[in-house]
């Protein structure tokens, strides 16, 4: 059966709360009232057949066609099915995720994937700031699942994560994996400064070499077992992760600011 | 039933229920690997006395591995679960723990589960590092002062793992009967999913349950002993010299059936002039134990 598909019209004159575009709020509704459901943010009040052209298919599995940064929240509470998205996309994309797979062809705005708990958000261009992490006034970031960013990320990402995996293959902004918890972080390509900033736990992979805060203390090269363990899980997902995770590594632990429990791996040979 | 000159008696083994639990235990070569396996299964030849019964199951390439490094596949078994896991736990803290790079999976995915890396986690004294992969798959980083112990979480509990099959095998001489044993076990040893966990898979010393003194579980299988002939109610005529026994524990009914039937089969190969002129089986006459394996099925 072919997806459920929403056929963007034009560009949004003001910012869309695409929340409700998600199978388990769709399941159940007619194509009618599919089209009546609100997506404004100001009172001016915009529907869906409004913005998109409709499509009828499959309610489990949805696509976008037709991008803008205007789209915020795409995938929000995302548990089960998937939503393909064919173009950019705004704010807090997977937003809460606890399943499914939401894939986004172009270039999410920030805060995507934040508050995840489980599921597979790809980007294939670049993520804006705070990729994976909590919103204000949150205690944690990513909870679990699988975030794999094709481009680049922005500043902080993978901020307070908690659990899962977030793989960033073109490289990042300023203190990646700042504040981290727990979970896994690897990153291809450059990263700004300090990465690993105030981390507590918590694994971070650099495969270029970096300037580490001197709060993060060098333990020397070992043959890690787990490495080639997350280099097998990852092979499907990301063949340039997988790569890397074969390799050998430095390690470095931190940040003995805070608790000091994380380790920043960084490639020896890449 | 004679088969090829080699007499199959109507009878058959008798086996019982075990919990049963299989690991993989790597390291960074075969050598490891095997030192790690062969320690963990030490002192396992007998539930009466050891608490469990234990044995290599097979080796693994580095590419049946999780981790891509030579490995092992153990089995363990043990009387209930709660036994099993308590061998489990101080078997893997004390062998493979302690064994220089090694690192401990799962050898049975699904099921109940018994804790490996869980239940010796906190040997990291606060260091131990979790890894939860999206698949389910739990493991722990265990520092320790070569680098570090990966050994994953938790592995399945198998419950109708069976215990306790067995093939006796007469010779006339002492030489050709240990022949026809080293002949059966390097057949059996190639059969998945079970073990023979005595020493190099073969007993010498078999048993009948009690004794004449007092608090003896188990004493000598007068029956099958050359020397007692006459003077018991012994089993094998003037021509047997000598007796020896295979014990085979699997993961499941069909392991242990496919070890035997193989073990026979090389038994019937080697034929009655190098090897058994005769092989029978032990059982308490069928009333104890839910499974029984008919040396006559096997072999036909």
């Amino acid at each position: 059966m072919k997806p459920f598909t929403f056929i963007l019209r034009g560009e949004p004159d003001q910012r869309l709360d695409c929340a409700p575009l998600v199978p388990e709020r769709l399941a159940g509704l007619s194509t009618a009232e599919i089209a009546r459901l609100p997506l404004n943010t100001t009172r001016k009040k915009i529907t869906t057949g409004e913005m998109f052209r409709i499509r009828a298919g499959d309610l489990t599995s949805l696509r976008l066609e037709g991008g803008s940064e205007r789209l915020d929240n795409i995938g929000e509470g995302l548990a089960a099915g998937s939503i393909e998205v064919e173009g950019h996309v705004g704010k807090a994309a997977g937003r809460n995720m606890s399943g499914g797979r939401l894939t986004i062809a172009g270039d999410a705005g920030p805060f995507a994937g934040s508050g995840m708990s489980g599921g597979r958000l790809e980007i294939s261009g670049n993520a804006g700031d705070f990729l994976a992490a909590p919103f204000p006034g949150e205690i944690q970031g990513l909870r679990g699942g699988l975030v794999v960013v094709r481009g680049q990320a922005g500043e902080r990402a993978g901020d307070r994560m908690r659990r899962g995996i977030i793989v960033i293959e073109k490289g990042t902004g300023d203190y990646a994996g700042s504040r981290m918890i727990a979970g896994t972080l690897i990153v291809m390509g450059s990263t700004g400064r300090l990465p690993g900033y105030l981390m507590r736990r918590g694994s971070l992979f650099l495969a270029e070499q970096v300037s580490l805060s001197p709060t993060f203390l060098p333990c020397g090269a070992f043959p890690f077992a787990f490495t080639r363990l997350f280099a097998d899980h990852l092979k499907a997902e990301s063949r340039a992760a997988a790569r890397l995770l074969r390799g050998s590594f430095e390690r470095y632990a931190g940040d003995m600011a805070v608790l000091g429990k994380g380790e920043v791996f960084v490639a020896a040979r890449w | 039933m004679n088969v090829r000159g080699v007499e199959i008696d109507d009878t058959f083994a008798e086996a019982f229920a075990m919990s049963g639990a299989a690991i993989i235990i790597t390291g960074p070569t075969r050598r490891w690997a095997l030192n790690a396996a062969t320690s963990i299964t030490g002192f396992a030849t007998s539930i009466i006395g050891c608490g469990c019964e234990a044995g290599i199951d097979r080796e693994l390439g580095m590419r049946e591995t999780p981790d891509h490094r030579p490995g092992v596949r153990v089995l363990i078994l043990s009387m209930s679960p709660d036994e099993l896991q308590k061998q489990l736990a101080n078997r893997l803290g004390q062998c493979v723990l302690t064994a220089p790079g090694s690192a401990c999976f799962s050898g049975v995915q699904g099921g109940p589960r018994l804790r490996l890396g869980d239940a010796i986690r906190y040997f990291g004294d606060g260091w131990q590092i979790s890894k939860r992969l999206d698949d389910g798959r739990h493991f722990w980083r265990v520092p320790v002062m070569d680098g570090e112990f990966l050994c994953e979480a938790t592995t399945g509990l198998v419950t109708q793992a069976v215990g306790g099959g067995n093939l006796l095998l007469m010779g006339r001489s002492y030489e050709t009967t240990l022949r026809a044993a080293e002949a059966a076990i390097d057949a059996m040893r190639a059969m998945p999913d079970a073990i023979m966990p005595f020493p190099g898979g073969i007993v010498r010393s078999g048993t009948k349950i009690g004794g004449k003194y007092k608090g003896m579980l188990a004493s000598t299988n007068d029956a099958y002993c050359p020397t007692l002939r006459g003077a018991v109610d012994s089993v094998i005529d003037a021509s047997i010299g000598c007796v020896l026994e295979i014990v085979i524990d699997g993961l499941s009914e069909a392991a242990v059936a496919g070890a035997m039937r193989a073990g026979l089969r090389a038994l019937v190969r080697l034929g009655p002039k190098r090897g058994a002129v005769r092989v029978g089986a032990g059982n308490y006459g069928g009333g104890l134990g839910p499974f029984k394996f008919h040396l006559k099925e096997l072999v036909a």
